[in-house]
């Protein structure tokens, strides 16, 4: 019996071997890779970014999919670390993806943006907003959201007309994300006539930023600019609140974006009253509606990138669609020069793969460990 | 001396006590089998996680107070870790007793690696946080200025203090420290004259274990987060204490890790703390070229 059950199964398995090689030559899966940060510290955003792309594929995947191809998505976990980002998008490359969503750190996008560019994949990164990004040439790079020079101008501005900032301490955690944004608000702070009496960096990894803060106190700063991400903004306003600076401001940048900021800071109470820059919510944008509302069902809440990777599915599907093709030169080509439709309303490209409209606003944290879209943005 | 110069005398008292606390661990391990334990940075992390679900597990049932929330937690977290430290000892390091000095290096570069993947898999990659146990902080007025500790910080130096006076008395009074110490001097004579060498061996790593679990106590509370990586940046800066103090030296130990923590403060205060850790490092190797045995360690003698 268990002898005719192998026969059987040997035989099945024959056909679907030559059904499966049958299917390999006419590629009925169009591969899609999600890189960022799945472990390490900011797995947080790996997993926004997971969720959006998965719904995204699953939605077109109904209507259709792409070319008549399923979209099927793989993780590709860069820990936020440039060395292992080089190494997953060579992974990627022998996988032969089509397209890439990804990555999160300006750090690991900037190399692996690289190797995506000589294996011809078109890039779209939800998160990554450092120039150097799309400023190298690349012809296949794309992003989802804006960039540090827009946002440092957006937090600048903030700062010295409604923080009415006099004495303003920039810092940064020295890496490229945190550095280049801080340079960008410190840039237009000075610009705008009130330069900063304190520019400096903190180490990432770290937790003791008390020398630090007792600088911060000793130049007598009154707005705290901080270019960085959440394991290290939560520790530095907390410590900040505790050294008897409680009227001291606190602004961060859409790299704190995360309910995690509430347990980095120890507790709502340290996080309360906290300015961040950050893409005007796409949660509240009329397209992005259904979806949402979606997601909630499901018993997940949309919140940071989850749906600028939904709309970076959705750019590189509209890609591939409308240029009828595969390829990742074809789809940049026609992403370059038409508008998409995507969750979070029409986006287009300028010929470097930024976005045409950028749209920072200022968020504020309450004391419940909630951030809402600042009413008064000037 | 204003209110910053003082401020930041205390930062750098307190990091420097919590770095001498995990430098113990380094040290006592060197000083009697002669190797580099570097699992001890992620042995502390270990310990940070243990506090935690410490912590959780008598707030749920009930225990409000302070004092027996946090005697509660140490003792819980100092014989688990104080566990963890024997059972690395026993699968890592005792088989590779008498192989070559690298071999027991390299499996403790694995160990290390073993337990970050462990707290990551197990626990999940993200922060944990823990909520603020003891809040308020006293405020001196100075000068002009004022100098502001918070109590969890005076918590801290008292612990830290503490405990490094019951280890010295452990290690110099007590029967265990005479072994200790007979074990550091001549393992092989020690053994002649009826100690079991192997058990003592088991011992100081479970003290390493324990101050390391003190330290992740205190760290928890002061910081209120960490994550399965939370071991490695004071893993490595513990051991430049270590270093710095003269390794193998108990002192050397805790005075290492209070003059890294103030040299990186006072550093980061007067000048600029992009530098800060080029600064310290600088200070090792300046101190290193000119006692190589370290601040109060003593000069290496060859056995012959």
């Amino acid at each position: 019996m268990s002898q005719t059950f192998y026969r059987k199964g040997f035989l099945a398995l024959a056909v679907a071997t030559a059904m499966g090689a049958a299917s390999f030559a006419q590629a009925a899966d169009i591969k899609i890779g999600v890189a960022g940060p799945m472990t390490g510290a900011n797995a947080s955003f790996g997993e926004q970014y997971m969720k959006g792309a998965q719904a995204a594929a699953d939605a077109i995947n109904a209507a259709g999919g792409v070319n008549g191809d399923k979209i099927v998505l793989t993780a590709y976990d860069d820990a936020c670390e440039p060395k292992q980002a080089v190494a997953v998008a060579n992974k990627a490359a022998s996988d032969k993806v089509a397209g890439v969503v990804g990555h999160f750190c300006s750090s690991s996008t900037i190399p692996a943006s690289e190797v995506y560019d000589e294996a011809g994949i078109i890039a779209i990164t939800p998160g990554s907003t450092n120039p150097t990004v799309t400023e190298r040439g690349l012809s296949a790079m794309f992003r989802m959201c804006g960039r540090d020079d827009q946002q440092g101008v957006v937090a600048g501005d903030y700062i010295v007309d409604v923080l009415k900032g006099k004495k303003i301490a920039v810092i940064n955690d020295k890496d490229t994300y945190g550095k280049g944004l801080a340079d960008a608000t410190a840039k237009q702070l000075t610009a705008r006539g009130v330069k900063p009496v304190l520019e400096e960096g903190l180490t990432r990894g770290e937790k003791d930023f008390s020398a630090l803060v007792t600088k911060i106190r000793s130049v007598g700063a009154d707005v705290v600019y901080f270019g960085g991400l959440h394991p290290e903004a939560g520790p530095l306003v907390r410590q900040l609140r505790e050294q008897g600076l409680k009227d001291v401001k606190f602004m961060s940048d859409d790299g704190v974006v995360t309910d995690e900021l509430v347990t980095t800071a120890g507790g709502a109470q340290y996080v309360d009253g906290v300015y961040m820059t950050f893409g005007a919510d796409p949660r509240m944008l009329p397209d992005s509606k259904a979806v949402v509302e979606q997601f909630r069902k499901s018993g997940y809440e949309p919140e940071g990138y989850t749906l600028y990777a939904y709309a970076s599915v959705q750019a590189l599907a509209a890609g591939f669609n409308g240029a009828k093709s595969n390829k990742g030169e074809d789809a940049a080509k026609f992403l370059k020069a038409h508008p998409v439709k995507t969750v979070m309303g029409e986006k287009a490209w300028d010929t470097k793969g930024d976005l045409k409209v950028s749209d920072y606003v200022v968020y504020q944290w309450d004391k419940d460990g909630k951030y809402h879209q600042l009413e008064k943005q000037k | 001396m204003d209110g910053i110069f003082l401020q930041q005398m205390v930062n750098g008292l307190t990091l420097g006590s919590v770095y001498g606390l995990i430098a113990i661990g380094y040290t006592m391990v060197y000083g009697i089998i002669g190797m580099i334990n570097f699992a001890h940075g992620d042995v502390y992390m270990i310990s940070a996680y243990l506090a935690a679900i410490g912590l959780a597990v008598l707030s749920f049932f009930g225990v409000e107070s302070f004092p027996f929330l946090i005697l509660g937690t140490l003792i819980f977290t100092i014989v688990v870790t104080g566990v963890y430290g024997f059972v690395i000892e026993r699968v890592a390091y005792k088989p590779l007793r008498n192989s070559t000095r690298l071999a027991p290096l390299i499996s403790a570069i694995g160990i290390s690696l073993i337990l970050q993947n462990y707290a990551q898999i197990a626990q999940g990659p993200r922060q944990q946080g823990v909520p603020t146990l003891l809040e308020g902080a006293m405020r001196f007025d100075v000068g002009s200025g004022f100098v502001q500790i918070t109590y969890t910080k005076i918590f801290i130096l008292i612990a830290a203090f503490v405990g490094m006076g019951v280890l010295t008395y452990i290690i110099k009074y007590t029967k265990l420290g005479r072994m200790c110490r007979a074990t550091q001097q001549d393992r092989k004579m020690a053994s002649i004259l009826g100690i079991n060498t192997d058990r003592v061996i088991s011992y100081v790593f479970i003290i390493g274990a324990a101050m390391a679990a003190l330290a992740g106590v205190l760290i928890t509370m002061n910081y209120g987060t960490f994550d399965f990586f939370a071991g490695f940046v004071i893993g490595i800066k513990a051991f430049t204490a270590a270093v710095l103090g003269g390794i193998g030296s108990l002192p050397g130990a805790m005075l290492g890790g209070l003059i890294l923590g103030v040299a990186e403060s006072q550093f980061s205060g007067l000048i600029n703390s992009d530098y800060k850790d080029v600064f310290s490092f600088g200070l090792l190797v300046v101190i290193l070229i000119f006692r190589p045995q370290g601040l109060l360690g003593r000069p290496l003698v060859a056995k012959v």
